[in-house]
């Protein structure tokens, strides 16, 4: 039997609370507002004071209201059937398709066991040559992008989608720009790739609170792939909005901040999602790429500097191309024996060339004596 | 001492609060139960008749009403034979062991027994009628490499008399091996397994005494310009990507003590299969074994749950003391110290304490002293001696030494190893900044010419500043070879190719021979009189020296390549 309640006690930022028994943590609730039902989760017991987290925010939400608790955690569909569609942060369609409620899947599961995981040594081919090249993305890597706001992170997202030998793209979309969604979606209809391409896009006119279960729709679901057998690869972007919308609650919840208004657990939320990349012994992997602005181009600003502690290694996209200095695949050394024989040299050798030609650059802007391997590298 | 029943009254996070009849104690392990399965926790405060208690597992379902069983016991870990070549999580589980039992994921609720019930040789070394104290042993077993010793607990009280032992022979480790009796009459079983409250620090030793003896780590700026005690303390603090962990690895490789203890807390899951796959294959330089058979690794990477984090390095440490008391040397290392602080943070957050700087719990230092202090040089009552050495990473926020838990770590511990981004951006490793360093132990060359050959490279430094500001020309020639020696001391000494299997780990002795051709180069003046003479002879001495340090001792080549430096430099001295 599941008990409606009609009577909200307060209503603070996104959060309502309600007095009921029996209410389990992380539960879900359905919330019916004029507006139509919404759903909201469980985040504190206190007694018979149950806090909630309304997905759709506390706007418009009166006293009145009923809510009804569903007894179970937020789940997603899984199935093939996700293939080619476009979900918003709570799991609904977001394209005109029906709403998938078959075999639904817990979100946030446990992490896995570090001695079933295994050493990588798969690379990923994404056409890019930045990436392939000089710091190659390999299976179950976490990488993240740092970048600034008005880089082409999103298109260079999207041509890795497009591009990246693997078999399944989950795109996690945080707080984006209308126009940016509906750019991956054409870029990807258009290519054809949408067929192989799994969607959660939160705009940021979107609620708040959908932005933060974004990672997590989106890691459950590739997850449950790689049990499959399928090489997966999670974009996600952008991990700051993301970051934002977890103050934004945490200020509203009371709690106390840490850095410029961070939670204290940024590190611990940040880990958790990204651990998740990981490599199954005799199944799949998921791959995680995920974009980080930095805000005022300040890599010590926290998020960047929690995320660089929990990836394996960063790419630097500045000016339009990823930087060859400063960006760093940690794993990269794993893969690239593999690739070719002499991939390792090449490597160097250009590296040092570029470092050459920059230093020339310098020289020449600072008008000091060139030699003719200078004018050679300037050409 | 009867044990309490509870329910569930609130769950904030990762606390939930339990109401309780009966009496509880504060730390006291608890069990929740939760439709079938039964999550650990433990009590960290008690307010009103209420109980807080932090729970090591996620708490979603978990909800009002629930019922929670106490244990009377505070969070302990089973010390015995067969701890070492295991690798646990955070709370003493044998992570191995979970994936057979529940596969891919780490379910929650599920423990399993810490060691094995395996068979082990026993010999008695106590008789019937002979007195113990708590720290005392009984009984021996080979363990690997080293003879274990079978203790009574380190929590006993008074003065005990064995009733019967077991004789010489193959017994199981949870089997009752002693029968010990106290003055009034009362009994107590023992088998080869006690167990410790982590948080309690293990006594049952003589004295604790100066650790005066170096760690050698086969890195030459850490044990020739920074070095370690056995039994001292020292942190490594460095932005990400300043190779914190790789140095660690290294260390764990080479040390040269006999038990190492990793605790990777709260980092990547990625760096421990690493070691996992790697150690097993690789051969401790010392025995000649697999450098497995010498390890414990305590694994709670970051996206395990956060308060088994806090656990983690608590149950390292009492494992590392557990093995001191048999006269070994134990070397424990914590990677990252900061991920460990942060659980305390998040931790005193939920119970809305008042935060201190940084959101940081107000006891954070004397937390951090607390645990460090657990390291030392002991020696035990038959007059052997047994060391914990504590070496902790510390990821400071944005690279930035000023913060909380690097500054509390620097009040505590002997020494200092910080890495900067600078020197490892350059590529040079390890990319320890020797200025900004310190040790206060002693190392393996003595402590005057240590200092001397420091004094080039803090005043060579101070010249390169300089020359950046007025250029070469502006420098005197004097200031000029001052810079030149620091500049040299740097590429030749402190910096080591890791690539190249002589110059990634250098012997003792061998730094010893090298550190006296330095010191030789740094006090000779040279007969030098421009500075392009200066600068082509330090890169033609430079590169001798270095080709030099990639030559084996075994080569024949070794003799040749030593007086190629010596004849050089000797030819121009003045």
């Amino acid at each position: 039997m599941q008990k409606v309640y009609t009577k909200i006690e307060s209503i603070v930022g996104n959060v309502i609370t309600v007095r009921a028994e029996g209410v389990r943590n992380q539960d879900l609730a359905e919330i019916t507002t004029r507006e139509g039902t919404g759903y909201a989760n469980v985040i504190k017991l206190d007694g018979d004071k149950v806090s909630l987290q309304v997905f759709k925010g506390g706007q418009g939400v009166s006293t009145g209201d009923s809510v009804r608790f569903l007894g179970v955690p937020m789940r997603v569909s899984f199935s093939d059937d996700l293939l080619g569609r476009i979900f918003d942060g709570a799991g609904k369609p977001r394209d005109n398709g029906p709403e998938l409620t078959e075999n639904m899947i817990d979100i946030g599961g446990p992490s896995v066991n570090p001695s079933k995981r295994i050493t990588p040594d798969k690379m990923i081919r994404t056409g890019i040559p930045m990436i392939d090249v000089f710091n190659t993305l390999v299976e179950s890597q976490k990488l993240p992008i740092f970048s600034i706001s008005g880089e082409p992170y999103n298109e260079l997202l999207a041509r890795i989608a497009m591009q990246a030998d693997v078999d399944i793209i989950v795109l996690g979309g945080m707080g984006l720009k209308y126009d940016d969604y509906l750019f991956f979606r054409n870029q990807l209809e258009a290519s054809g790739a949408m067929s192989r391409t799994i969607m959660f896009i939160h705009t940021a006119s979107d609620p708040t609170v959908e932005c933060t279960l974004v990672p997590d729709l989106s890691l459950a679901v590739a997850e449950r792939f790689a049990l499959q057998g399928k090489k997966v690869l999670v974009l996600l972007t952008d991990m700051t909005n993301f970051c934002d919308a977890e103050k934004e609650m945490a200020i509203t919840m009371d709690q106390v901040p840490s850095n410029r208004g961070y939670p204290g657990d940024l590190y611990s939320t940040l880990a958790s999602r990204y651990e998740k990349a990981v490599s199954f012994e005799g199944a799949g992997s998921v791959t995680i790429l995920g974009v980080t602005t930095m805000p005022g181009d300040d890599v010590t600003h926290p998020v960047p500097d929690n995320t660089g502690y929990i990836t394996e290694g960063q790419y630097y996209l500045r000016n339009g191309r990823i930087e060859p200095f400063g960006s760093l695949s940690r794993l990269k050394q794993n893969v690239n024996k593999s690739t070719r024989s002499d991939h390792r040299s090449l490597m160097d050798a250009m590296i040092k060339l570029y470092a050459a030609y920059k230093d020339s650059l310098e020289k020449r802007s600072m008008g000091f004596m060139m030699s003719d391997w200078d004018e050679k590298l300037l050409k | 001492m009867s044990v309490s029943k509870g329910h569930v009254t609130g769950v904030n996070g990762n606390m939930v609060n339990v109401a309780f009849d009966g009496q509880v104690i504060k730390n006291e392990v608890g069990y929740i139960s939760v439709g079938g399965t039964r999550l650990k926790s433990e009590i960290i405060r008690i307010t009103d008749g209420i109980a807080s208690m932090q729970v090591y597992e996620m708490t979603g379902g978990i909800k009002v009403g629930d019922e929670v069983d106490f244990t009377g016991e505070m969070l302990s870990v089973e010390l015995g034979p067969g701890l070492l070549t295991q690798v646990f999580d955070g709370l003493q589980n044998p992570l191995p062991e979970l994936a057979e039992k529940c596969g891919f994921f780490l379910e929650r609720g599920v423990y399993v027994k810490p060691l094995p019930d395996k068979e082990w040789d026993f010999t008695p070394v106590k008789q019937v009628g002979d007195r113990l104290v708590a720290g005392d042993y009984f009984g021996t077993v080979p363990e690997g490499l080293f003879t274990h010793r079978i203790t009574v607990p380190f929590t006993l009280q008074g003065e005990w008399k064995v009733k019967s032992i077991a004789d010489k022979g193959m017994h199981r480790a949870h089997e009752t091996v002693c029968v010990i009796e106290d003055s009034n009459g009362n009994t107590k079983d023992l088998s080869m397994i006690i167990t410790q409250p982590v948080k309690v620090a293990i006594g049952g030793y003589q004295e604790r005494v100066l650790p005066d003896e170096p760690m050698v780590t086969r890195i030459r700026v850490i044990d020739t310009f920074l070095p370690v005690a056995k039994g001292g303390t020292y942190c490594t603090p460095g932005p990400f990507g300043a190779g914190k962990t790789v140095l660690q690895h290294l260390t764990s490789k080479n040390a040269d003590v006999d038990i190492v203890i990793i605790a990777a807390c709260g980092e990547r899951a990625g760096e421990v299969v690493e070691i996992l796959k790697e150690f097993p294959e690789l051969t401790d330089p010392k025995t000649g074994k697999s450098l497995m058979e010498r390890t414990i690794i305590i694994c709670n990477t970051s996206s395990m749950p956060v308060a088994a984090r806090e656990a983690s390095v608590y149950t390292a440490v009492t494992m590392a003391e557990y093995y001191r008391n048999m006269g070994l040397d134990v070397l424990l290392l914590a990677d990252s110290t900061s991920r460990w602080a942060q659980a305390m943070r998040e931790m005193s957050g939920r119970l809305e304490e008042i935060p201190g700087d940084e959101a940081f719990p107000a006891y954070l230092e004397s937390r951090i002293a607390g645990f460090y202090e657990r390291a030392g040089k002991v020696r035990l009552r038959d007059g052997s001696f047994g060391s914990v050495t504590i070496g902790g990473t510390v990821s400071p926020a944005g690279g930035n030494f000023e913060e909380p838990v690097t500054q509390a770590t620097l009040k505590v511990v002997g020494a200092f190893h910080g890495l900067s981004r600078e020197r490892s951006d350059a590529r040079k490793y390890p990319a320890i900044d020797s200025l900004d360093s310190w040790s206060k132990y002693n190392g393996i060359i003595e402590k005057g010419k240590v200092e001397e050959a420091y004094s080039f490279l803090r005043r060579g430094n101070e010249v390169s500043q300089m020359m950046k500001v007025v250029g070469e020309e502006g420098t005197s020639l004097e200031d000029y070879i001052v810079y030149q020696k620091g500049e040299f001391i740097d590429s030749v000494y402190l910096q080591q190719n890791s690539f190249d299997p002589v110059d990634s780990m250098v012997s003792v002795d061998r730094q010893r021979l090298s550190f006296s051709v330095l010191y030789d180069i740094l006090t000779s003046s040279f007969n030098l009189s421009v500075k392009k003479d200066v600068r082509a002879f330090f890169n033609e001495l430079r590169q001798r020296f270095l080709d030099w340090n990639s030559t084996a001792e075994s080569d024949s080549a070794f003799e040749e390549r030593k007086n190629a430096v010596v004849s050089f430099y000797q030819e121009r001295r003045k």
